[in-house]
């Protein structure tokens, strides 16, 4: 038997290699670490680094033609790799358990939840089949979900993203695991049940003692529960330590430039606000360059980096893959450029998109003919000025009315009612005949830049399209000299015109929908959680193309992303949606220094963060938002309202002027006060 | 549930009621007068007799008072009377009618007990050989001309090896067991006449066998894709992070998934073959609808015609209901939308 001493997990110098037909993809290649019972152990890195399937080998998960071909994964003494399919079946869901990142997906959606609750108990003879499903409600109720028994017969798709997750995990730790495995638990979840979720994922730990690995793309999720940290990058570990050690002082260029390149909530906005990016993309995993991995696109490199570093200790506790900072040195931090003297022009009096009273309702079908109607209430009386030049962010959670909004905007749809006005032009129920000019003007650019691309066509194909209809170029040759100019100008070669979609990186293909937008010359531009899909590096290489051609171009924003702290780095203005209905309204600088509305308040506070006094302060708001099928009456906010009061129930707070630009529609503004408040009055008054 | 079988039922009800006027519209206004038909040369050239066997007929009244008359006919179970053997169309179909459904019955169940457990078998050795297998079944069983199918079975199997009866539904040596059903299967053990059971299961083998073969490789090839499909989705790789038994992934988790399409599939399938047996019933002599069906085309007899058309509508909008309600039990998702 093993003593206590030894670690849980053991993890030596792993590789995982995908045997495929276009060649060895190594993704795994070299990592190494361990992990002690009750531990919580974070790994971080972009798309592609192998997270995920260095998870699914601690559980030797993998399918064809995936294979272990070197290293060591002993978990309690017992070597992983080397065990018949039979012992490892014992492992799995017993001893270790894994929580996946899609919810939606992760059901059999033709099983109860009772179903798929009781068989992973009784799978490993610990219970007799009614004995699991006790347990299966006790669990349901200890994740945090009402009236267990009666929801446990109940189907996946009658529960909401959230709720399937605290499925997942009841799921993880009914057999009460030594080590849960959580690959982005939280990815696919609003900003408010991650941090539900992660509450709980902490208390659990807690409580059970169980040892949690957390993969997420997001140090702040990270930080928030792990005492530890693994920094991925092409298939090896870069840099391991305490998540504030990494934070404050990276030792490897690689978290030097995750760090830098994602804007956050406690930064001060000011000039320039183009991010810090590193070039290029990650290496080809079926070809890693010699020496360094990072050496290509590392701004720190020297002469020894051709060779291959180790991953050594660089300070108590911590270790990096990095000559440099195993020489001793620290990597400063990039010195934020100076604010470009062509400030943002002072905006026009007149507003280029005044919205008023906006309202889609939706007459959903009936669930049969022997039913009323239902209509869902998407949109619900929605004002909204934004004026030449500006940038206005959308915010709020997924189910609060943003993409229709946009689609309202741009037309996409017709108005249940309200007024949508262009420039000066009422186009809330023009044909599309008369819409067309002004199509040329506004532009939509949408999450998915691969489904919104067609992928039979050429890239210079996609681009010359938009120019032949709107007759912006008359001849051949002339749509190639613009595609050209339009591919230099979001920061493409000249050579991507003659390539497919399908081979460009996500990134990149978000430059190519990002060009078609602008290839008719918009004054307009719509982005629909433009970068939400992207990794970091890729998303402030986006947000800065976007200032820039904003400078440029004399653009105006309208902005949709559910990343806070994105949205107050590239907005002027921010509007809180919830339930289609706008809450709050400010300048963004105002609206995260003093969040009036409970709501804004709560959804700041629910962003991850690294500030330990902040943490602990948190508003976590309970619930999830409701249906708008059936909302509310008065508040629509004030089922989930720490501050609510009967007044709240009869009547409905209208948008009200508090402060020049502040609108904020609650009877008690300022009643939920989120924690840094204070903290940023004091980094004001210091500063 | 219930609301929704409610709701299905009156869909269906709709359907049938669009089918009797489709039907009625089409027999009504199809080319060739059934009177030159009917009548020969000689009476049709007389006015007198003409008119008579049209007022006979109703075929002198006005379209919707003819559609009226039939509606209300229908409510009472009369199609009419056979213009070719003059008697009341439903008693033809009640006649005939069994032989098929036991036909293609037979067929469909050996297709199924044969094709699902082929799909999913290569779905699960993907690769293997139990995979090509299925795959070349699949593929023969779809692209052979059941003619064809039809001729080489019995020149094979009754011409050569002598292993099975000639065409027709029993051997010339039996009784007909007395009508109870009208099914011979059932009406043969009922009146204790196990040889006549047992000869007419011989006589059934060959043109079940044949009419089976492409459902079967519909069904292989569309279970076994369907299984593919489920087993390639994230809860899958859930079930296998619990623990669970191989057996209890593929039967508990990736099967009842897969059995929707094959759902969808079967019950097209099971209607196709309920209608589709002219070639098969003409070449195995069998006395089934199929070929009551291409007599009353070649005689343009239009009650019979009509008849027959209406039951295979009743056919199509049944087996789609039993498909919706199977469906709904298995995908709870259904009712939700
Ligand atoms: N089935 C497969 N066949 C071939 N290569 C694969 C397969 N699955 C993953 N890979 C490769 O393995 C590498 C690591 O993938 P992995 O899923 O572990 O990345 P990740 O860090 O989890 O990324 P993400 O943040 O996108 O989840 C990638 O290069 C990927 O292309
Ligand atoms: S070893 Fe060199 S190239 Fe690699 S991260 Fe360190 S400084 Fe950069
Ligand atoms: S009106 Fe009431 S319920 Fe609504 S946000 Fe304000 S305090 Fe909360
Ligand atoms: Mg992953």
């Amino acid at each position: 038997m093993p003593g206590d001493a030894d670690p849980l997990l053991d993890v030596r110098d792993l590789r995982t290699w995908f045997f495929t037909d276009a060649g060895v993809v190594r993704a795994v290649d070299g990592v190494s670490f361990t992990l002690s019972r009750g531990e919580t152990l974070g790994i971080v890195g972009e798309s592609g680094s192998g997270k995920s399937v260095a998870a699914k080998s601690i559980m030797n998960l993998l399918e064809e033609p995936a294979r272990i071909v070197a290293g060591s994964i002993r978990f309690r003494g017992r070597e992983i790799t080397a065990l018949p399919e039979e012992e490892l079946r014992d492992i799995r869901g017993a001893e270790i358990a894994m929580v996946f990142q899609d919810p939606m997906t992760s059901l059999n959606p033709v099983l109860r939840i009772s179903r798929q609750l009781v068989e992973t108990m009784t799978a490993h003879r610990r219970f007799t089949a009614p004995a699991a499903r006790t347990r299966a409600a006790s669990l349901l109720g200890r994740m945090g979900i009402a009236a267990p028994e009666r929801v446990l017969d109940a189907w996946p798709h009658q529960f909401s993203g959230g709720m399937r997750q605290r499925v997942m995990l009841a799921m993880g730790f009914a057999n009460e695991p030594s080590l849960i495995l959580a690959d982005e638990p939280t990815t696919a979840l609003d900003v408010t049940i991650q941090a539900q979720i992660l509450d709980l994922l902490r208390a659990l730990n807690a409580d059970l003692g169980t040892a949690v690995i957390l993969i997420s793309h997001d140090l702040g999720v990270i930080a928030t529960i792990c005492s530890r940290v693994l920094v991925m990058y092409a298939g090896e570990v870069v840099e391991e330590g305490r998540p504030q050690d990494l934070l404050s002082d990276p030792r490897h260029p690689y978290t030097w430039a995750l760090l830098h390149a994602a804007p956050r909530l406690d930064e001060a906005v000011a000039g320039d606000r183009r991010l810090a990016t590193i070039e290029g993309q990650p290496p080809d995993a079926r070809a890693w360059p010699e020496g360094c991995r990072f050496r290509a696109r590392c701004p720190f490199a020297i002469e020894a980096c051709a060779r291959h570093p180790a991953l050594l200790a660089v300070d108590a506790g911590r270790l990096a893959r990095c000559w440099v900072t195993q020489a001793g040195a620290r990597l400063a931090s990039p010195q934020p450029r100076a604010a470009t003297a062509a400030a943002r022009p002072a905006a026009a009096p007149s507003p280029l998109l005044h919205v008023q009273g906006l309202v889609k309702h939706y007459e959903l079908p009936r669930e049969n003919f022997l039913e009323p109607r239902r209509v869902l209430r998407a949109v619900e009386g929605v004002d909204i000025d934004v004026f030449a030049g500006e940038t206005v962010g959308l915010v709020g959670e997924s189910g609060s009315g943003k993409s229709t909004l946009a689609r309202l905007v741009m037309r996409l749809e017709e108005p249940t009612a309200g007024r949508i006005v262009f420039d000066g032009q009422d186009i809330s129920h023009a044909t599309q005949a008369a819409i067309r000019p002004l199509r040329r003007r506004i532009q939509m650019i949408f999450q998915d830049p691969y489904a919104s691309l067609n992928p039979r066509m050429t890239v210079g194909e996609i681009l010359a399209g938009p120019l032949r209809l709107h007759a912006l170029a008359d001849t051949a040759a002339e749509a190639r000299t613009r595609v050209g100019a339009l591919l230099d100008l979001v920061g493409l070669p000249p050579a991507a015109a003659a390539r497919f979609p399908h081979e460009f990186s996500g990134g990149q293909r978000q430059r190519i929908s990002i060009a078609r937008a602008l290839a008719v010359e918009p004054d307009f531009v719509v982005g629909d959680e433009p970068i939400s899909a992207l990794d970091v590096n890729i998303q402030a290489q986006i947000i800065n193309l976007m200032i820039g051609l904003q400078e440029r171009l004399r653009l105006t924003y309208l902005f949709i992303a559910h990343d806070l702290a994105v949205v107050r780095h590239i907005s002027d203005r921010i509007v809180v949606l919830y339930l289609g209905r706008v809450m709050e309204t400010a300048k963004s600088a105002e609206l995260f220094r003093r969040p009036l509305h409970p709501y804004t308040a709560s959804l700041i506070s629910a962003v991850p963060t690294l500030d330990a006094a902040r943490a602990r302060s948190r508003i976590v708001l309970a619930g999830e938002i409701p249906s708008a099928i059936d909302p509310p009456s008065g508040c629509p906010f004030r089922t989930r309202c720490p501050a609510a009061a009967p007044r709240c129930a009869a009547e409905m707070p209208p948008l009200a002027e508090l402060a020049p630009g502040h609108r904020v529609a609650c009877h008690f503004p300022g009643s939920v006060a989120a924690a840094d408040r204070d903290r940023s009055r004091r980094s004001e008054v210091s500063a | 549930m219930l609301r929704y079988i409610t709701s299905r039922l009156l869909v269906a009800a709709a359907m049938v009621l669009l089918a009797t006027l489709i039907v009625f519209l089409i027999a009504n206004t199809v080319p060739g007068d059934p009177v030159l038909t009917q009548l020969g040369d000689v009476a049709a050239n007389n006015p007198a007799i003409v008119e008579a066997y049209r007022h006979k007929w109703g075929l002198d009244l006005p379209i919707w008072d003819r559609y009226w008359i039939f509606l209300r006919g229908l409510a009472h179970g009369d199609l009419g009377l056979s213009i070719s053997s003059q008697r009341p169309v439903i008693d033809d179909i009640a006649q005939y009618a069994p032989a098929t459904v036991e036909l293609s019955t037979v067929a469909f169940l050996l297709s199924l007990i044969f094709g699902l457990p082929l799909g999913v078998l290569a779905a699960m050795k993907r690769d293997s050989w139990i995979d090509h297998l299925a795959r070349a079944v699949s593929l023969i069983g779809v692209s052979s001309p059941t003619f064809w199918l039809a001729f080489i079975m019995l020149a094979v199997f009754y011409g050569w090896l002598g292993w099975a009866p000639g065409p027709g539904q029993i051997g010339a040596d039996q009784f007909p067991p007395p009508d109870v059903t009208g099914f011979m299967l059932i009406d043969a053990p009922l009146a204790g006449q196990w040889d006549t059971f047992w000869d007419a299961i011989a006589h059934l083998a060959l043109p079940a066998i044949v009419l089976a073969a492409s459902t079967m490789g519909l069904i292989t090839r569309t279970t076994r894709a369907a299984m593919l499909e489920a087993l390639s989705q994230d809860y899958i790789r859930v079930a296998r992070a619990k623990g669970l038994l191989r057996r209890a992934i593929m039967l508990g988790h990736a099967l009842p998934n897969a059995l929707l399409p094959v759902i969808t599939l079967g019950g097209l399938a099971y209607a196709q073959l309920l209608t589709g047996t002219v070639l098969t019933e003409t070449i195995f002599s069998w006395p089934g609808l199929g070929r009551y069906t291409f007599q009353s085309a070649v005689f343009l007899d239009f009650p019979a015609i009509m008849g027959v058309t209406l039951v295979v509508a009743v056919v199509y909008v049944f087996v789609n209901l039993l498909v919706d309600v199977s469906y709904a039990m298995l995908d709870p998702r259904v009712m939700r939308r």
